[in-house]
């Protein structure tokens, strides 16, 4: 048995998503006595391919091309299913990212595959591979069988915890896959990053904000304490409507779907589309003046207080804790 | 120009889940069904493709009888004419996108939206797969859409930025959040809604590659601690993050 990862790349350095799935193909691997392949793509990524053998891939095949600089989701569909090909992969991995959501379709289609998105756990019961993900935002969670001989998932981002390189190597090998101008009708010409903004979707501590802080300009206050935790700055709806903050933070059901280490919530009453995007992450931690708002019921640790005194003295301690 | 947009009858995002006799599904009861939102945008940017190059809308959605209210809601938004995939067994992502791509490639369109993901769920491949289906490009989580002389010019979405992709019509173009705000339906538009008539299609059956074994709830979480009422807390919370969860 052979599992494939594919390993995230951007500007040459690898995205956590990618230590991610070489870690959790290396535990399925054990469970199933399989192999793991890790799949790098891009322009010049040969030098970064070693580090994947750290996390449990015995071989990584590196496929470049001076024009994979960028994403393109129809030429990584024919590296990646070409390659599962020739190794004769069972199972793949991906992260369920912007890009492994938009290139795992593809690759299904290609190799007659059953895909499980999103996924949160993966167990082995009797052989066969139970994959369970949350459905409904989270509302409710399912366990699915993939019935085909080839399967992919794709695994939620910050569930499958890639842990640190054990520092083993593995074999690198190069893969030249023959690319025509018709495999890059869909690429793309150009990256814009919010620079220094951690997005939401990939932050380990996520500080947000809701309704109750009345105006935008106080929202200076919910980066400071974002700023003094290294965190990335959310958003309720309610206040991404009202155009006090871009789209791109909305947490929630129709917004991102977030698993941190650590939410802080602040203002922000807790609707249940709001719960939906944030119910998974590991700790919660609320901030509102009702005692009643629902966001409590899913906090670990909460203050009933107002957040214009509340958060600037948070903001204070923790300078405080990492002053020292 | 001839614009597809496919759209799904989901839970509205109130719903409380509660796992059916079955243990397989949710159970319908007491539920109230909607537009999938992510549908509303595709439906809201293929009337604006219309606007800006002529042509026709056709909406079309794949389920039972009640996804009529879905295309209803569709019609009085603007679109021109709506189909019924009709089929109300359970199908999983591939077997639904077989059945679009089929009806995508019968209609023969030259663009087609699709909603980022249905919110039952939170598959985020249909569109993706139906792309695949039909060898055509196509461009996801997109939330700023240009089309120029059959040149596609779309932003989308990814951790922390854009990127600004380039494609050719025909395309597959997949919404996400923010590419624009849809429009409310306009009493007019609810009225010839009514009148519109809705041609229903039978599709043929196809294997489904994902089966469910079993829906259950998430763990219930334990109570909270409320640590105080005023900024005096802050120093314990702190405290409690650093030394109990280990997380600052
Ligand atoms: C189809 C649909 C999809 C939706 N999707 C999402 C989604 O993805 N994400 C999302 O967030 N919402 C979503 N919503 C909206 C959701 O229902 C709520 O309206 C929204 O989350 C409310 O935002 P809020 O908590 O910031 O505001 P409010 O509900 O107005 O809450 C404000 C809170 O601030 C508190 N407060 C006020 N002043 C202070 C103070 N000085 N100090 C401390 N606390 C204070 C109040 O007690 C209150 O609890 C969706 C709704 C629909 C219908
Ligand atoms: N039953 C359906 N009928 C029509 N369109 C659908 C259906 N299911 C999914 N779609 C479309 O595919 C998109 C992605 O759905 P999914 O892969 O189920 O998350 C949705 O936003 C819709 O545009």
């Amino acid at each position: 048995m052979k599992i494939l990862a594919f390993a995230e790349q951007r500007n040459s350095q690898f995205k956590k998503v990618a230590f991610e799935a070489v870690k959790a193909a290396r535990t399925l691997a054990d469970k199933l006595n399989a192999d793991v392949v890790a799949v790098v793509i891009g322009n010049s990524v040969a030098s970064i391919a070693g580090q994947l053998g750290g996390y449990g891939a015995t071989k990584v095949i590196v496929a470049e091309d001076p024009r994979l600089e960028f994403y393109s989701t129809t030429a990584y569909a024919k590296i990646i299913a070409e390659i599962a090909k020739q190794e004769s992969a069972d199972i793949i991995f991906l992260p369920a990212s912007s890009m492994g959501k938009d290139v795992a379709p593809r690759i299904a289609v290609k190799l007659n595959a059953g895909i499980a998105s999103d996924c949160t756990a993966l167990t082995v019961d009797g052989g066969t591979i139970k994959a369970t993900r949350p459905v409904y935002a989270g509302k409710g969670m399912i366990d699915v069988n993939i019935k085909t001989s080839i399967k992919i998932f794709t695994l939620r981002p910050n569930v499958f915890t890639a842990g640190n390189s054990n520092g083993a190597s593995a074999s690198i090998e190069n893969k030249k896959v023959e690319l025509s101008d018709a495999d890059f009708i869909v690429s793309v010409k150009e990256v814009k990053t919010a620079s220094g903004k951690k997005d939401v979707s990939e932050a380990d501590i996520i500080v947000s904000g809701g309704r109750g802080l009345k105006a935008p300009e106080n929202f200076k206050m919910i980066e400071d304490l974002a700023a003094s935790l290294g965190a990335a700055v959310g958003a309720s709806r309610a206040v991404v409507d009202a155009g006090w903050r871009p789209h791109d933070e909305q947490v929630g059901q129709t917004g991102k779907t977030v698993s941190p280490t650590l939410y802080v919530a602040v203002a922000i009453s807790g609707a249940v589309q709001h719960l939906a995007g944030m119910s998974s992450s590991k700790y919660i931690v609320a901030i509102n003046k009702d005692k009643d708002a629902p966001i409590f019921s899913v906090a670990d640790y909460g203050i009933v207080g107002d957040a214009f005194e509340v958060v600037p003295a948070l903001t204070a301690e923790v300078t405080k804790l990492h002053g020292k | 120009m001839k614009i597809l947009v496919f759209v799904n009858h989901v839970p509205d995002t109130e719903t409380k889940v509660k796992v059916g006799a079955d243990g397989k599904l949710i159970d319908p009861t007491g539920v109230n069904f909607m537009l999938n939102p992510y549908d509303e945008l595709a439906v809201e940017e293929a009337l604006r493709t219309r606007e800006k190059f002529t042509g026709e809308v056709v909406v079309a959605s794949l389920g039972g009888d009640s996804n009529k209210e879905t295309l209803r809601k569709s019609l009085a938004m603007g679109c021109d004419k709506a189909v019924l995939l009709k089929d109300a067994s359970v199908r999983d992502s591939f077997a639904v996108a077989g059945a679009l791509a089929d009806y995508a490639k019968e209609y023969g369109a030259e663009i087609i939206f699709f909603g980022k993901q249905s919110i039952d769920y939170d598959g985020a491949q249909v569109g993706g797969l139906v792309a695949e289906m039909l060898g055509l490009p196509s461009v996801s989580v997109v939330v700023k859409l240009e089309i120029k002389d059959g040149n596609i010019v779309a932003e989308r979405e990814i951790e922390g930025g854009h990127e600004i992709v380039h494609t050719k019509l025909p395309a597959v173009i997949i919404a996400q959040k923010g590419l624009n705000d849809p429009r409310y339906p306009s009493l007019k538009g609810i009225m010839d809604a009514k009148r519109k008539p809705i041609e229903e299609k039978t599709i043929a059956a196809v294997e489904s590659r994902v089966e469910v074994v079993e829906m259950r709830k998430p763990a219930a979480k334990a109570q909270g601690k409320i640590i105080g009422t005023d900024a005096s807390a802050a120093a314990e919370l702190v405290r409690l993050l650093h030394e109990e969860a280990k997380v600052i």
